[in-house]
């Protein structure tokens, strides 16, 4: 019944070739090294030495092989069919001459008359650095990616806060941390560097609590699940921080040390200065030194601040610290656990004492390493401390209309804990922690906006402190297609993507000529309002013009929205094209270490694309932008890999950090390297610069790290980076909605309105702002909305397509190919539902018929469902027939992209007030059951592309000769 | 030599990693390779796994916990599918392993009916029976480094909740891993003895809270709060 080994040894797998790359399948962005057998893919695994996924791979990755082979890759330049309709997916091949010259002609013609009238919005590419560049480089101002419908509440707070943030400029330490903390993360973001983490805090004993209103992914192995209600994680947490003032379970030295809480804020309600900072004459913000009992530079050492107190101004107006305001308003009842416990659905004793597990993990539990550093004072310590506890969080806290202000609570637990930047802490990711804001200020000058053949004087995309930096002219309207940096959006960090095609086809701002799309379903998955949102788009003028009259689109494949383009420029794979993953767009750091990477062809296409970064040079140089021209107006790359390692931000900064210098001997900082690109492929496709064990920690104070980085060009002086637990930029924008700005301030009532209530200085918390129903009018109770909506209604992505932007991939669809509306057991019984019941959900928008199932481990207010399996028939390469089509649903149609219309008041975008950020989350629904059956609303299906020829066939060998499709 | 996996479940996250690495890497293997895919891209797509990942709720809500159970041949000792093969392709390695020569397999699918882990597929495209290999053409390849010569399953797990070696050896990582967290076997009261062992999920650790004396409450004292003289 044995056979010796030997009998079975097949061919092996080590003769073949292994090249090293970098995966593309979501943010994580981990190294792989890819197996080739006969020119073609054998194997992808993780690349073992690689910082970010040290070896391992996700499903998404492995499955790498079935994306490289979808029959949905494009194959040429198409245009739409003369004569035929928008959307009707009758497409003709054209040569890349062609369409690219068609599309020169039109983009040099709106850059030489109104060059704002060209909208760039990118989807979720890793390029942000060269296409927002191209964007100033073209002079307009409409561009971002897709981070306003993502996780700009998470980079905002944190960057207003803590100067780096939840997302991908911090990481929880993951090695040290005791006690570990899970905000609203299903199973969709951070994908292997989590999984790697939670290994390590569950072998080392650590405690991990996952606060979701969803138990499936992560939270499954959470040692403690709170199923919080949605759109409630800021109050939960604002009443951890009542329990810790409560119980003076805080870090004196750190807030003193670190934080603004002893700087002193003027107190003059109604009158302009009200919640500003006392400063003096070199704009230094003051507090009461209690050794000298005088005011005192905040910024200075030697000092001893008091925390708490008031005070008088040498004028004679009231003072208090931070620390008094913050503690006066968290002491107050409204905090107390017994008082939030039935909102937030989590119980008084449970929220006490997990408050209390974190004080006692933080304050007697606590790490002293012994490293000595030297703080920017030039003062030297011996020891670094560490209260290791540790935080995440990002899209159940970010995806709300009060989403920026709940990410500010959890920071606050942190600065009061002094669990930042210490061992055991969430750390920052190098280039961060930046000044807090960073300083960069978005364009808003109108006249350099509108200045023709003119670049931008600044990038599209920034961080603004008051209203002067807004986007608005002068009559205080918008200047941004997506309204980003107006009233009504005015820290839109990321812009506001969602809001661009409704916003255009209203003319409201102003129309645009050309839409360019990257890799973004804005007809599908990623807009609001879907089955309104491609009406838009074949929306005409009374003269017949499409009301966006040109639309371009650029994919690897065949996607909802490429059929409403009317020219698609055909992308690569990951897998057959140069790529920078870099320092200038969104790191791959890990704290102890600066990382970046590259991706370069390991196999030549087979199909007439072009990647688009070469597509974007290429127009850089026919549109005779200045960065991409030499002075005689020729271009000045030969593509983009040439750009790459030629193009310089500033003297010795470049798109890749590492193998700098004519040499390649220079980390982070030096001369164009011609021969970077071989360098980084003979190490394995990616570049990492350790931190000496001096830099590692308390980096907003941190001399030796902080010289490194001014090096580096991550920031522009050593200074202190004081967390703001006050937020000044935010009080002058109160300010300004009170009509007490000594500067630009609003005239509309909804938007002064807006900007007094949310505005808070302070971390607060206010119900979502878009769960409220139409009929309603501002001062609608929660209880009324709960009757006429009762459930709340999320989304996630499964493990296995976390942030892709395709899955039609042929493995990954027999794990999960229909998407079920999933309720509470209990719930599910009381409404007398069961399994596989057809339901309608209604919103106050639209409805949507799916199927049911139950489980346990929701809320049970709560209903959820997977995002983004749900297709529209003959997309994605798939049959018509494919279940994500026929049995597949979106919530999106219930989501519309502005607020409920209240009467009296101009229509209002559906996000963040603070943010712009995209309010996925907010929804309430009904629920009732269905008689009839079968998924609604259904699409016509998409044609097949002309020359798709490409057989789907009944059963695949991948791995067999013509077994593949 | 009782070569077999460890599969823990107080980390395995339910990801899949698993179970689409080993249909990556066996779908194009000379030991059974390809594993066919039907209707890929249409209506109900299904293929030939040798692991799929299963989800599980035990407890009421709010007490409820989600398990997932990653499912794969046992490689038992007691293996009834090898028995029952009439034609003499299923059988087991001297290391433990059990295979399917399928070069021999007429796919009469008795085995499949002999499993009680539901671990074996009939592959309606070559006609024959395919199973979990362990990787045997990873874990032979001298050719490849010593690292790589693992399951490409463990290999790529992201939460390492996959172990692989052999169970008799007592100071293998999988026999420590196994005496240490009480590792257990599926259904053993079937009697085939199956040699992949499961971890149970960790008891949650205790935390003590912080407590306070209720004179520490400054709740009254927001106005005249103590300050303490610490410098900047």
């Amino acid at each position: 019944m044995s056979l010796p080994p030997a009998a079975v040894t097949p061919p092996r797998a080590s003769t073949h070739e292994v090249k090293h790359t970098t995966c593309y399948m979501c943010a994580c962005r981990c190294g792989i090294q890819v197996t080739l057998k006969e020119g073609r893919v054998r194997f992808i695994q993780g690349n073992p030495n690689h910082p970010v996924n040290q070896g391992v791979l996700c499903a998404k990755g492995s499955a790498g092989i079935m994306k490289q082979y979808s029959p949905a890759k494009l194959k040429q330049p198409l245009r739409r069919k003369p004569g035929t309709e928008r959307g009707a997916g009758e497409f003709e091949a054209i040569s890349w001459d062609e369409a690219l010259e068609v599309l020169t002609q039109r983009l040099a013609h709106l850059r030489a008359t109104d060059p704002k009238k060209l909208a760039f919005f990118t989807g979720r590419d890793q390029m942000q650095a060269l296409t927002g560049l191209w964007a100033q480089q073209f002079g307009t101002p409409n561009w971002s990616a897709h981070g306003g419908f993502c996780s700009v509440n998470m980079a905002a707070a944190g960057l207003y806060s803590i100067g780096y943030s939840f997302w991908e400029f911090g990481a929880p330490d993951w090695d040290r941390a005791k006690y570990f903390l899970l905000w609203g993360v299903a199973e969709d973001h951070a994908s292997n560097p989590i999984k790697i983490g939670l290994d390590k805090l569950k072998r080392n004993g650590a405690k991990f609590v996952s606060v979701n209103p969803v138990r499936t992914g992560y939270s499954a192995i959470a040692d403690e699940w709170l199923p919080v209600r949605p759109g409630t994680d800021g109050l939960l947490a604002l009443s951890m921080v009542h329990v810790l003032l409560k119980n003076e379970l805080f870090d004196w030295e750190f807030l003193v040390r670190y934080t603004n809480a002893p700087w002193l804020v003027v107190q003059t309600p109604g009158q302009a200065g009200d919640g500003l900072f006392l400063r003096d004459a070199e704009g230094r913000p003051l507090v009461w030194d209690q050794k000298t009992n005088a005011l005192a530079s905040g910024l200075d050492v030697g000092v001893a601040p008091a925390l708490f107190g008031t005070y008088t101004a040498p004028d004679g107006r009231t003072l208090r610290t931070v620390m008094s305001l913050a503690a006066e308003r968290y002491l107050d009842d409204r905090y107390a656990p017994a008082q939030v416990a039935a909102e937030c659905g989590v119980p008084a004793a449970t929220i006490e004492r997990i408050a209390r597990e974190m004080a006692h993990v933080a304050f007697q539990e606590t790490i002293t390493l012994p490293i000595a550093w030297t703080d920017v004072y030039g003062r030297q310590h011996d020891h670094v401390v560490g209260r290791p506890v540790a935080m995440y969080a990002m899209r159940g806290v970010s995806a709300h209309t009060n989403g920026f202000q709940s990410c500010r609570a959890l920071h606050l637990i942190q600065m009061l804990l002094g669990a930042l930047e210490g061992p055991g802490n969430f750390r920052s990711r190098a280039p961060f922690p930046k000044p807090i804001p960073p300083v960069q200020l978005p364009e808003n000058d109108a006249s350099v906006m509108n200045a023709v053949n003119t670049p931008l004087g600044r990038t599209p995309l920034g961080f603004p402190t008051r209203p002067e930096d807004l986007a608005i002219d002068a009559q205080g309207r918008p200047l941004r297609i997506d309204k980003a940096y107006s009233w009504e959006s005015p820290l839109a960090a990321h812009g506001v993507m969602h809001m661009v095609i409704a916003n255009a086809v209203a003319g409201d701002p102003y129309p645009i000529d050309t839409l360019m799309l990257f890799m973004a379903n804005m007809a599908w998955n990623s807009s609001m309002n879907t089955a309104a949102v491609q009406g838009m788009l074949r929306e005409k003028r009374d003269d017949g013009e499409y009301k966006i009259p040109y639309i371009v689109v650029s994919d690897a494949f065949h996607s909802e929205t490429v059929n409403f383009a009317d020219l698609v420029l055909p992308d690569t794979t990951y897998l057959e094209r140069f790529d920078a993953i870099s320092l200038l767009d969104r790191p791959i750091s890990e704290p102890d270490a600066v990382a970046d990477a590259i991706r370069h062809p390991i196999l030549q296409p087979d199909r007439d694309v072009r990647a688009f970064q070469e597509v974007l040079v290429d127009l850089a140089g026919r549109l005779k932008f200045p960065a991409f021209v030499t002075p005689e107006g020729a271009p000045k790359y030969t593509g983009y890999p040439d750009f790459i390692v030629n193009y310089e931000r500033a003297p010795g900064i470049g798109f890749l950090a590492g193998w700098r210098g004519k040499e390649g001997t220079l980390p982070l900082r030096g001369a164009p390297n011609p021969k970077q690109w071989e360098a980084y492929i003979e190490n394995e496709a990616f570049f990492t610069h350790h931190w000496a064990d001096n830099q590692k920690y308390m980096r907003f104070v941190n001399r030796d790290y902080q010289q490194a980085a001014v090096e580096a060009g991550f920031i522009g002086k050593v200074e202190p980076l004081i967390m703001q637990i006050w937020s000044e930029p935010l009080q002058k924008f109160r300010l300004a909605g009170q009509g007490l700005y000594d500067g630009p301030c609003p005239t509309e009532p909804e938007d002064r309105a807006r900007l007094t209530q949310y505005f808070d200085p302070l971390p607060t918390w206010y119900p979502p702002i878009g769960a409220s129903a139409p009929a309603q009018t501002a001062s609608s109770t929660a209880t009324q909305l709960d009757q006429a909506f009762p459930f709340s209604a999320i989304t996630q992505r499964p493990m296995v397509m976390y942030h892709a932007w395709d899955s039609q991939n042929a493995w990954l669809r027999q794990i999960l190919a229909q998407n079920f509306l999933y309720m509470n057991t209990a719930m599910a019984a009381q409404l007398g539902l069961k399994d596989f019941d057809w339901v309608w959900v209604e919103s106050h928008h639209s409805k949507v018929r799916c199927q049911l199932k139950t489980m346990e481990g929701v809320e049970s207010g709560t209903v959820w469902t997977w995002n983004a399996i749900g297709k529209q028939a003959g997309a994605w390469g798939l049959d018509q027939q494919a279940s994500e089509a026929t049995h597949g649903f979106l919530l999106n149609h219930l989501i519309s992209e502005s607020l409920p219309p209240r009467v009296g008041e101009r229509r209002m975008t559906n996000s963040d007030p603070i943010t712009g950020q995209a309010a996925w989350f907010d929804l309430r629904v009904r629920i009732t059951r269905a008689d009839e059956s079968g998924v609604w609303p259904t699409f016509a299906p998409i044609q097949r592309l002309p020359e798709d020829t490409a057989e789907r066939p009944l059963v695949l060998r991948y791995g067999q000769p013509g077994g593949d499709a | 030599m009782k070569r077999g996996l460890v599969i823990d479940l107080d980390t395995c996250v339910g990801c899949h990693a698993c179970a689409v690495a080993c249909k990556e890497w066996n779908g194009d293997s000379a030991l059974s390779g390809p594993l066919a895919d039907y209707e890929p891209y249409g209506a109900a797509p299904s293929g030939v796994w040798f692991n799929r990942v299963r989800h599980y709720e035990t407890g009421v809500y709010p007490e409820n916990k989600t398990v997932n159970v990653p499912m794969s041949c046992m490689h038992c000792e007691e293996a009834d599918c090898v028995t029952v093969c009439p034609t003499g392709a299923s059988y087991k390695r001297e290391d433990g392993i059990v295979l399917v020569n399928q070069e021999q397999c007429m796919g009469c699918n008795l085995c499949t009916w002999a499993c009680p882990y539901g671990a074996r597929e009939l592959d309606t495209a070559s006609g024959t029976v395919k199973k979990c290999t362990l990787c045997a053409d990873r874990i032979d390849d001298t050719l490849l480094p010593p690292q790589d010569r693992q399951p490409a399953c463990v290999l790529a797990c992201p939460a390492h909740a996959r172990h692989f070696g052999d169970f008799d050896d007592p100071q293998s990582q999988v026999s420590q891993l196994v005496a240490e967290r009480g590792g257990v076997t599926m259904l053993p009261e079937l009697g085939y003895q199956p040699v992949n062992r499961y971890l149970p999920p960790r008891n949650a650790p205790k935390v003590s809270v912080m407590t306070t004396p209720d004179s520490a409450s400054l709740m009254h004292k927001v106005s005249g709060w103590i300050n303490k003289m610490i410098e900047r």
